[in-house]
Parts: structure tokens; sequence; C-alpha cells
């Protein structure tokens, strides 16, 4: 599996369970920023259902192609420099779903979107999950869940987070988590979310 | 799309000039199609590149299909059976818009020389003058590219509130020095043909051999090294062996040969000098503190196109616009199309920018009647 399918099968496997949440947390009529959109789907779906002015930064050409084509304005281009040239505060909600782990300086991507954002949602998969403890614990190797299911050398990504890490890196930046939301399956996960949940959804705010 | 168009022409009494002069009695020449609906909200305008003309579409009376019909008509990407499409000759050309070969009123002689020279601003400024003829306040879109792109950039930052949509593409918010340069050999080819005769050659010979040189040249940074490599390769004209002479050897020096003759049919020498100069002073951040702050005003929503292979007008230049768009959070969408075609791309990749110029259309269209 080479690592570009490797990031296909992660946005499948996860199929987007983030969406609903974010789509839940979006204010209606807001401008919104959604990084690594893809073809835009969720933009497309916020642009007619909250009639947000919606804009995505995607670095694969043909996915940019397919989401101008259904009408959503996206920029080529990768997500770090893509930030740089807006102004402070140029939208009200930045999305990152599925991507923090992938990013190569997630720190200096949070920090940049809450720069141009007011509020940021993030979503990513909890590394902290029970079964990939498990799976590290006896195998000694670098696990492989369901929610994991690369190798180490074609794995998309590059930071193994947990809720807990994220949370705490909010309190060492001082940020302001407004809503947190956890999720196991389609469930929602209010107890011991770090053990108990395959992915985290946080809209944060500096 | 076979239906026929006929090319129109309207006169202004006059048109002030960014070099200060007033031009009277202008023409423009332009073509439209499609029809306007009920709240004028439906037009959009195309601006064509550097010889190109207000044929964007459709059959001519002659024959000719226009130079963007794979683009424009019925179920294609500017679709005429829900827009209203006008394309017009840009001022100091040759196809019917007044420009250097034209009569100067006051002398009753062609212009030549004596033509004032020309800015891209005002080259849009008639242009405004024949969507406003038209009965059109605000403009659903601009689009071109090239020399077109740098007019949509033009309209969007001189009628910010008359353009709702822009499409440049393939284009530059200011020329570079070596896009200036290629525009220079053109020029210089052209004046040093002693048939120009400072530009007063109407009653004679036309400097036809400096003309074809001119754009035996542009031909060359309209295409790619890998479009001329798969289009003519080392293959020879018409012999299996050289002909140790300087008469034609290969493929590639009989089709520059042949499109520089062809090109003297139909364009005017002056009008290549004024053009290419309008285009070397184009810099929309010309007396602004940055080319951000060129769209302060600027409202349009944006999709910006380049082609991977343009080294004529690289992706760099439109990542620039993009940028600068950005840094005053207007609304831009940008892709960068793969294509082997060279700056040729944007009239010949039709497919992927049909999609999108659909989509993108469809999306403004909708804003405007939200």
């Amino acid at each position: 599996m080479t690592a570009q399918t490797a990031a296909e099968v992660n946005r499948n496997v996860l199929a987007r369970r983030d969406y609903a949440m974010i789509a839940e947390l979006v204010r209606p009529a807001s401008r919104v920023l959604d990084l690594g959109c893809g073809e835009g789907e969720l933009l497309a779906w916020l642009r007619e259902y909250k009639n947000v002015d919606a804009r995505g930064v995607e670095i694969e050409g043909a996915k940019v192609q397919r989401a101008i084509a259904r009408g959503v304005s996206v920029y080529q281009g990768d997500l770090e420099s893509g930030l740089r040239d807006y102004p402070d505060r140029s939208f009200d909600f930045i999305i990152l779903s599925q991507t923090l782990q992938e990013m190569r300086h997630p720190l200096g991507v949070l920090q940049e979107m809450l720069r141009v954002g007011e509020h940021v949602i993030v979503s990513f998969p909890n590394f902290g999950h029970w079964t990939v403890r498990v799976a590290h614990l006896f195998s000694g190797r670098a696990p492989k869940t369901e929610l994991f299911p690369y190798d180490w050398y074609d794995s998309p990504n590059l930071h193994f987070l947990t809720v807990d890490d994220f949370v705490l890196l909010c309190r060492r930046q001082g940020w302001t988590i407004e809503h947190r939301v956890c999720l196991n399956g389609d469930r929602e996960v209010t107890m011991m979310p770090n053990l108990l949940s395959e992915m985290a959804v946080f809209s944060i705010r500096r | 799309m076979s239906f026929s168009v006929e090319t129109q022409c309207v006169r202004f009494p006059s048109l002030e000039l960014d070099c200060g002069v007033t031009l009277v009695n202008v023409d423009c020449a332009y073509e439209t199609y499609g029809s306007l609906n009920g709240d004028r909200s439906n037009a959009i305008l195309v601006t064509h590149a550097f010889s190109g003309d207000a044929h964007a579409a459709g059959i001519s009376a002659d024959g000719q299909p226009g130079w963007w019909s794979n683009m424009i008509g019925p179920g294609l990407g500017f679709d005429t059976d829900r827009y209203f499409v006008i394309c017009a000759n840009v001022l100091g050309g040759c196809r019917g818009t007044t420009g250097p070969a034209c009569l100067d009123p006051t002398t009753g002689q062609p212009y030549g020389m004596h033509f004032p020279v020309i800015t891209i601003g005002d080259i849009v400024r008639l242009q405004k003058r024949l969507t406003g003829h038209l009965g059109i306040e605000k403009l659903l879109a601009v689009v071109g590219g090239s020399m077109g792109g740098m007019q949509v950039l033009e309209w969007a930052v001189a009628y910010p509130e008359c353009v709702a949509a822009a499409i440049p593409i393939a284009t530059t918010a200011r020329h570079s020095a070596q896009q200036i340069a290629f525009n220079e050999v053109g020029r210089q080819a052209i004046m040093a043909d002693p048939d120009w005769n400072q530009g007063d050659y109407y009653s004679s010979k036309p400097p036809a051999r400096g003309l074809a040189v001119a754009r035996m040249v542009g031909h060359i940074t309209y295409m790619s090294d890998a479009s001329m490599r798969q289009k003519f390769g080392r293959r020879l004209r018409d012999k299996d062996a050289f002909g140790f002479d300087f008469s034609v050897d290969f493929e590639v020096e009989s089709y520059l040969r042949y499109r520089g003759s062809q090109f003297v049919n139909r364009f005017d020498a002056n009008s290549y000098l004024y053009i290419t100069k309008a285009m070397d002073y184009f810099d929309l951040s010309n007396g602004k503190p940055s080319l951000s702050a060129a769209f302060d005003r600027t409202k349009a929503r944006f999709l910006v196109l380049s082609f991977s292979s343009d080294w004529l007008y690289p992706t760099y230049q439109s990542l620039e616009i993009v940028s600068a768009l950005r840094g005053r959070n207007v609304d831009v969408a940008f892709c960068e199309l793969p294509s082997h075609y060279g700056h040729d791309a944007f009239l010949l990749e039709v497919k992927e920018q049909t999609a999108m110029v659909k989509g993108f259309l469809a999306s403004v269209f909708e804003d405007l009647s939200r």
C-alpha cells in the first residue's frame, strides 16, 4: 500500500463520522475554511444547508477540480502555506478533519488556524484507544488496528496523539476548549474518552 | 456549435485615455451569444488574448468558427442557453475596433504612429462603455486568458461594483522582464523592417516580413518544449535528407513560417506594437502599496487557473494573484491544470475548464439570486 492510498483508506475507514459533529458546530451563515477539504463534500453540504461562505484548501489537483466543478471555492495548495496569506480573523470557523496527525508541524498549523479563524474545529483519531494500547502491549510492534490499519512504513500518520495529549496542549497554550465530542463508532463516549473513544472532535479558540 | 453570428459595431463620441489624450469617434466591434435575461443578471464578458478578436463563438458569415467556440455555445462551459455572452475586439486592435490602422478624424489619414499609446485600463474602459450601451450594469462574470486575463483583473479592480465573478486564466498581474523582452523582440522585428516606414505604410506595402518574424517568436512562447517535440520533433519537411541550404528543412521551420505568413493577412503591424506595449505597461499594483491593496474594493468571486507547462505565464504569476486576493480575504478558487501544451493550453484543455467553469458560474449565479 502506498502512502497515498493509505491516506485514502484513512478517510474511508473513518468514514467521516466526524462530519456530522462538525456540521453541528458550524454556525449558519458564517465564514468557513476547510483545510484538506478533498472534493469539497462537507463544504458543499454546509453551503447548501447552513448557507455558509464556504472555502477550502486541497493539495490534490484532481480533487480541487471536482470541488470547483461542484461550485465550492477551493484553492490548490498545501495547508501550511494556505493559511499564511490571510489576515487575522478572516474566518469564523476553520476545520481540520482527520489531518492533524499527518501534519509535519501540527502546533504551527494550529497556531496559524487560531490566528486566521475565531473557532478552530479539529478532529483526529485517538491513539489512546484501548485497542491500540493492547495491540502495542502484546505485539511489541507499532500498533496495527482497525483504527490504525497501516504498517509503520506506509502510514500517513506522522504523529500519534491522544485525547489527553490534545487537552494538555490546549492547556499549555492557553486555548479554550469550547466543545469536545469523543466518538466510538457512532456513539458518543463521555466516560474515560481517552481509553474508549476512537476519534475526537474539538472546537477550540484562543 | 454551428450557430451563425455577425460582428456588430457601436461608435462612441469620445474616450479618455490614461495617457491624457481623448480619442474621438471610437468604434467598438463586438459579438453577443445567447440572450439577456429579464433582470439583466446573466451577462458574461469574454475578453480576448493578444491576437484575438470579437468573433469568439459560432460561425461567422465567411464560415469561420470563433476562437473559443469549444467553450462558448449551447450546453458548453459558457452555456449560451443560460448566459448572455459578449466579446469585443480590444481598443488598438485591427478587427473592427478603433486602432492605429483607422482613419484619424482630425487628419483624414490613418493614425499610424499618431495613435496614442493605450493601456489595458483604456481597453477595459471601452468595454465598460459597451456593456453600458447594452444596458448591463453588473456583469455575472468577466473571463479571459493571457492578455484577456489582464483585462479580467483590471475589470475587477477598476469597476468592483460591476463584476460578480472574475475568471483570469493563464495570466499575470504584471508583465515580467521576460514577457516584456519577448514583446520587445517582436516590436523590433517589425520596426527593423524597412516597409514599416515609421508606421506609415497603409498606402504602400505593410512590413510583412517583420510582422511574420514577430509572430514566429510569439508562437514559440505559446508552445512548450514537450508539445513542440511531440508535434514536430526533428522531422524534415517534404524531404529525406538535409537540403544543405537555407530553405525549409525541418517541420518546425515550415510551421513557424506558415503561421507567420498567415498572421500578416489578418493582423496590423502597428496594432502589434500598441497592444504589446499595453501589456508591458500593465501592472495592477501600479501606484498601490502592494498587489493586495489593488484588490481593496474588489467584491468579485475569483476562479484563477494556470497550466503546468505554461512558461510564458507561469503558475507562480497566478499564485501571486491568488495570494494577493487572500490577503484581502477575497473568495478565490485556484487550480493548476496539468497540460503539456504550454500557454496554448488555455485554448486547448477544454474538458477540465468546462467542468470547473460550469460549476463556478452556477454557484455565482445562485449566490446572486439568493
